[in-house]
């Protein structure tokens, strides 16, 4: 379980122009179950993902992993209650890159490299064994129906493929969490599908998903465990 | 492999194609540096093959030579000094040295004329040094013309190209024997160029040049030490203009690596925040950037070198002909002996590979220790 308590984030705090992106969230998300986030442009449905994710700090509140962080901090035991928001840096890279995988909604990709190579990024600092990592990236790829492409450059993909690699590539150190922002806004319906058969694939093999969407193929699926839909920062519903 | 020299190894695999991803930027940066190291290391190699050469001239040179002045001017030795030199207690050996400057017009240099005493010298005949031989394009057994005093030439023939031991000694040197001399030259008998002394013990030397002062008030001794201090004094002082010259080299060359890495571009900070909200520490990344740094400061350290190498010691430093040229008043042209110091290539390489890799450094590491979700959103 997640657990967010009167989460807070306002950039430019203390300048001229601050501005509130989350206002006070308070939320419990289930582990290994789907959870969309909805609501308008700008009501901070990535910032919300983002401060979940450990890649940036909240102005002030405080966000709990159950259960979930388990391998990426070795010496805690799997269930204890982990406060991210006071942990030093180094330990929110391990859970960076153990515990979330992270689909952003402009994918993100480097460009310029192969798509085998984007997906083998998380994996160079970690010091895995090259061939194993590979073997799995390749594996993934492949039942991504990206066989055809390992060695292409990502610039020249199609939307559709470079979804697919963000896909891999937020896959390929086994996290607990998958984070999707946006996932099907480069898709058409038949890929939308498809993706939401993968999220299903993954919410039965465990995983604990996050997804934000203004897709009704996404918020209405039979699939999503809970809807919270936001506006202007704060949580108005959730169903 | 042990995970964390994995790491090592997949970042800088990574710092690899990084750089080839960028082929054109990284191209032009290497040459602007490796220019730069070029002209530095051509520098600093010329101005120390220059001092060895001079010292290698100066540990030939006898101990004091001893010059009559006239009228403020440096004027022919009676040769009857040499005796009286020769009694004053402490002198070894006195030799007159009869020698001149001969101008040729056709290849427009300066030769040195030096008589020599020494058996082996065929009549009419002359031995002349490398560098001679290789501006007139003549080998042994050669006749050439020397124009003497009077604009009559005189046939000479070459019986013998003296061997390369330090060019700088011997490259424009022509030897010939002394009644030649004086013909060419109309040098009066009964007179000498200038006198060469030895002592025996070189700690006397001030006072045997004090006791000939005083038996020929008109005469001038020079000692060896002197000398010395004097080709060191020029020596310093092109040092001391090299200092100048490398010094803003340097500064120019930080400025300019300062201006290249600290523009990072927003891609690439992008690129930083990508890879930190994949799990890259920001210890990786800065290893990530200093790979690539190395890489692009080694590789024009090393062209640069080997080019400012082939510079000097193959062509002669050529390029510094024109900001140089009153060195061909203290030398001939010559070729330089090749050789390297560890000492000068060692401070040469941390002039210019540490300020560029700090300059990379640094950037980087602020934009390594934001938030992945600030570096990706600027
Ligand atoms: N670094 C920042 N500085 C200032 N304002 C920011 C910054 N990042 C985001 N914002 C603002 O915070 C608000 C919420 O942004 P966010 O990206 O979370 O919206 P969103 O709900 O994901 O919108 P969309 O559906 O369009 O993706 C926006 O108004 C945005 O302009
Ligand atoms: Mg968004």
């Amino acid at each position: 379980m997640i657990e967010l308590s009167q989460v807070v984030k306002t950039y430019q705090a203390g300048l001229a122009t601050p501005f509130t992106a989350v206002d006070r969230v308070t939320l419990s998300i289930p582990a290994a179950r789907l959870t969309v986030f909805k609501g308008p442009s700008g009501s901070g449905k990535t910032t919300l993902l983002t401060l979940i994710g450990c890649m940036a700090r909240p102005t002030s509140g405080r966000i709990h992993l159950h259960g979930l962080a388990g391998d990426a901090l070795p010496h805690l035991a799997p269930a204890e209650a982990l406060e991210i928001t006071s942990l030093p840096e180094r330990f929110l890279t391990a859970i960076r890159r153990r515990t979330f995988g992270f689909i952003f909604q402009q994918f993100n990709l480097v460009r310029g490299i192969s798509v085998l190579e984007n997906v083998l990024l998380p994996t160079y600092p970690t010091g895995e064994d090259p061939r194993a990592v590979e073997a799995r990236a390749v594996a993934r790829l492949e039942s991504l129906g990206l066989a055809r492409h390992l060695r292409s450059s990502v610039d020249r993909l199609s939307g559709g493929e470079a979804q697919r690699v963000a896909i891999a590539r937020a896959l390929i150190n086994d996290p607990a969490v998958i984070i999707a922002d946006e996932p099907t806004a480069h898709l058409d319906s038949r890929l939308s599908e498809e993706f939401m058969d993968l999220m299903s694939q993954f919410k039965d093999a465990g995983k604990t998903l996050l997804i934000t969407s203004h897709d009704p193929i996404v918020y209405d699926s039979d699939l999503a465990d809970m809807v919270v839909e936001m506006r202007d920062g704060r949580v108005v519903s959730e169903t | 492999m042990r995970p964390s020299l994995q790491r090592y190894r997949n970042i800088l695999d990574f710092a690899l194609s990084s750089l080839l991803r960028r082929k054109g930027r990284n191209l032009a940066l290497i040459s602007v540096y490796t220019l730069v190291v070029f002209v530095i290391a051509s520098l600093v190699f010329f101005v120390q093959a220059l001092k060895r050469e001079a010292h290698e001239l100066l540990a030939q040179a006898p101990d004091m030579v001893v010059q009559r002045m006239v009228a403020g001017r440096h004027d022919p030795v009676p040769l009857a000094q040499v005796e009286a030199i020769r009694s004053i207690r402490g002198v070894d050996e006195v030799q007159a040295r009869l020698w001149g400057y001969y101008y040729d017009p056709v290849f427009g240099g300066n030769l040195t004329v030096l008589a020599t005493e020494d058996a082996a010298l065929a009549p009419d005949a002359i031995w002349i040094g490398q560098g001679v031989a290789r501006s007139m394009r003549v080998k042994e057994g050669d006749l050439i013309p020397l124009r003497g005093y009077d604009g009559q030439s005189t046939l000479f023939s070459i019986q013998k190209v003296l061997p390369e031991s330090s060019e700088l000694v011997s490259s424009d040197l022509v030897l010939m024997a002394p009644k030649d001399v004086r013909a060419l030259f109309h040098f009066p008998e009964g007179l000498a160029t200038d006198l060469a002394i030895q002592a025996g013990n070189p700690r006397e030397l001030p006072t045997i040049a004090a006791k000939i002062v005083e038996l020929f008030p008109d005469s001038r001794p020079i000692l060896k030490s002197e000398i010395l201090r004097t080709y060191e004094a020029v020596f310093d002082w092109r040092g001391g203009l090299m200092v100048v010259v490398l010094g803003s080299a340097v500064l120019s060359f930080i400025i300019f690596a300062w201006d290249k890495a600290t523009g990072l571009s927003a891609e690439e900070r992008k690129e930083i925040g990508v890879l930190k909200s994949l799990g890259w520490e920001s210890s990786d990344v800065l290893l990530l950037k200093f790979w690539e740094g190395t890489v692009i400061s080694v590789t024009a350290f090393l062209t640069g070198v080997l080019l400012a190498y082939a510079h000097v010691f193959f062509f002669s430093a050529s390029l510094f002909e024109h900001a140089l040229k009153g060195w061909s008043v203290l030398f001939p042209r010559f070729r330089l002996i090749p050789a390297l110091d560890g000492y000068q290539l060692t401070v040469l390489f941390f002039l210019t590979v540490l300020p560029y890799t700090a300059a990379t450094l640094v950037p980087s590491w602020r934009a390594a220790t934001v938030d992945p979700d600030a570096a990706m959103r600027s």
